[in-house]
């Protein structure tokens, strides 16, 4: 049985109580981009800088939402902040491997790896892992990146 | 304060629920989510057994012993249905898949016919989104206007200005309860109102029939709606309460089986009430498992149950006040006899998903979210609460376990 402190992992309430880059970005030059979750009311509001090659320049974050939909935005946007469009991606979609690993098995099928997961470090976002023994919560974690797709999908239309 | 004498035994109460006596994560499980659900007595899962393993046969049309046998035991459901209500005819009591498919027959069956652009529906601040978003769907389609009841500082309807609101209205459309603030709104107040101006008054009882007596006539209601699910029975199963002279004019919602009285190649005609507007084969075990419920809530007693949950509504107001103060806030109405036993409350700072995260490490169930009332989470300035609910089987000990397992919670997240 997964227990709290699969989930609460001590990095994710530090993220929680400290959150990175919150605030706002002027409009523009900032894109504005907004996610809602609408099975529990969680919103967040994500300003975007991007540089001339379309990479994440600067980033910041407002909105509401539970400590996992607030560390995970936190954590996203110290691991985004600088780098380029190739690099996002990358790493958009080894979080999201790791966060569907479950959402597609049923319990018990730890063995199942995720086949398109790119060889990237995850760092502070590895402590996340343990959402995925708590599926209610995956939706949660995935809010900021989903926001962030749309975004960076946005000022590249 | 004086303490509410409460007519139920919480121990004996809970030996007739087979779910209650279940564990989770280990520990006794804690349920107070009955305004999402409630727990379902023996006596509901024998019925629907029973239907299955005896009687198991289409209604209305088979002429053998079985299917009439079945048909009898879905028409003494509606029997009961209607008497629990004060209706005065069976003809007036129409089986749904749930209280959301009730509201929206009236928008779309009473409305599309009654209702042309520029006619005012009348809501409230308060609503689910089931009494909102049908009528939404008719301001797309029609062109209607919508207006909203207020509320005052302690979630109440502000009614200072009904008359004014309800000024050329056709449609006023409330709830008798809110399942976020718990405040039990004065119905036939809004009624009488309604009436006067001209209007029909549709009810939303989801949060009242299963918790205190209800009497159509005295409620002065032209519609009321409720699911079976909260009040004992089976989900899959709701009742809309139409006057008759109204479901008469009324065309039908679906079309099928059993609503009609002759199809030709060139038209059909419709069955009488209520089948009218139960086209299909009804979900026959449910109705019967409604019909159930209904006689075990009359063997309780419906004063009992309110009183009981007045009662036990005082002691968790005051168990949690005291046990946190400014930690915590109750949303709604501060006195037990203007509310049900929903509560709606912040805590720490926390977010409600976080809550009832922690809670359920505990075995207690909660709800956290918007409840399905977003306009109402938008004017009480916050996107979700944790929501605690009672019902008739919750006792004392439900609500200890309750503000232990919030302290808990507590401490969880300042260390």
């Amino acid at each position: 049985m997964p227990g709290l402190e699969d989930l609460y992992r001590e990095i994710i309430l530090d993220h929680y109580r400290n959150p990175r880059n919150r605030g706002e970005l002027e409009t523009p030059p900032a894109l504005r981009v907004e996610g809602f979750n609408p099975l529990c009311g969680d919103e967040i509001v994500l300003y975007l800088d991007f540089d001339s090659n379309g990479g994440v320049a600067d980033i910041r974050i407002s909105g509401q939402g539970c400590s996992i939909s607030q560390s995970s935005a936190s954590m996203m946007s110290a691991a985004v902040k600088g780098k380029s469009v190739a690099e996002i991606d990358e790493l958009t979609r080894a979080f999201k491997a790791m966060m569907s690993i479950h959402e597609n098995t049923l319990e018990g099928a730890e063995t199942a790896e995720p086949i398109d997961a790119p060889d990237v470090k995850l760092g502070d976002l590895e402590a996340l892992r343990g959402v995925v023994k708590f599926p209610v919560r995956i939706k949660c974690a995935t809010l900021a990146w989903n926001t962030l797709a749309q975004g960076i999908e946005e000022a590249s239309a | 304060m004086a303490v509410s004498v409460d007519p139920i035994d919480g121990t004996a109460m809970k030996a007739q629920f087979p779910l209650l006596s279940r564990e989770v994560h280990g520990k006794p499980i804690v349920y107070l989510d009955s305004a999402a659900t409630s727990q379902k007595p023996l006596a509901v899962l024998d019925a629907m057994d029973d239907y299955y393993r005896t009687i198991n046969s289409n209604v209305h049309r088979g002429v053998y012993m079985i299917a009439e046998e079945a048909t009898n035991r879905m028409e003494l459901a509606r029997a009961l249905v209607r008497d629990f209500i004060g209706a005065r005819s069976s003809s007036e009591i129409i089986f749904t898949k749930n209280a959301t498919e009730a509201l929206n027959m009236v928008a779309q069956s009473w409305g599309r016919a009654n209702l042309s652009a520029g006619d005012v529906v009348v809501l409230s601040h308060m609503e689910h989104h089931a009494n909102i978003v049908p009528w939404h769907m008719l301001v797309a389609e029609i062109g209607i206007e919508l207006r909203w009841i207020p509320l005052d500082n302690e979630g109440r309807l502000d009614l200072t200005d009904l008359d004014t609101l309800l000024n050329g209205a056709k449609v006023l459309s409330v709830t008798a309860m809110s399942n976020v603030l718990g405040t039990m709104n004065p119905v036939r107040t809004l009624t009488d109102a309604a009436r006067k101006a001209g209007a029909i008054s549709m009810i939303d009882g989801c949060q009242s029939v299963p918790h205190s007596a209800t009497n159509v006539q005295e409620l002065g209601a032209d519609f009321l709606a409720f699911s079976g699910h909260k009040m004992c029975g089976p989900t899959g199963i709701g009742v809309l309460y139409g006057r008759e002279d109204l479901l008469e004019a009324m065309p039908p919602f679906l079309g099928g089986g059993e609503m009609i009285r002759d199809v030709r190649l060139d038209g059909f005609t419709t069955n009488e009430l209520p089948w009218k507007f139960e086209a299909g084969t009804p979900a026959i075990a449910e109705i019967i498992g409604l019909g159930a419920a209904v006689e075990w809530l009359n063997g309780v007693g419906m004063d009992n149950v309110r009183a009981h949950e007045i009662a036990l509504t005082e002691y968790t107001i005051s168990t949690l006040h005291e046990r946190f103060g400014d930690r915590i806030n109750i949303h709604g109405p501060s006195s037990p006899a203007e509310r049900g036993g929903v509560f709606s409350f912040d805590f720490d700072g926390l977010h409600p998903h976080d809550i009832s995260q922690v809670l359920d490490q505990h075995a207690v169930c909660v709800r956290a979210g918007h409840h399905c009332a977003k306009p109402l989470m938008k004017l009480l300035g916050i996107g979700a609460t944790a929501r605690a609910s009672v019902y008739v089987y919750n006792d004392t000990t439900d609500i200890d376990a309750l503000a232990d397992a919030l302290d808990a919670t507590g401490a969880f997240f300042t260390l």
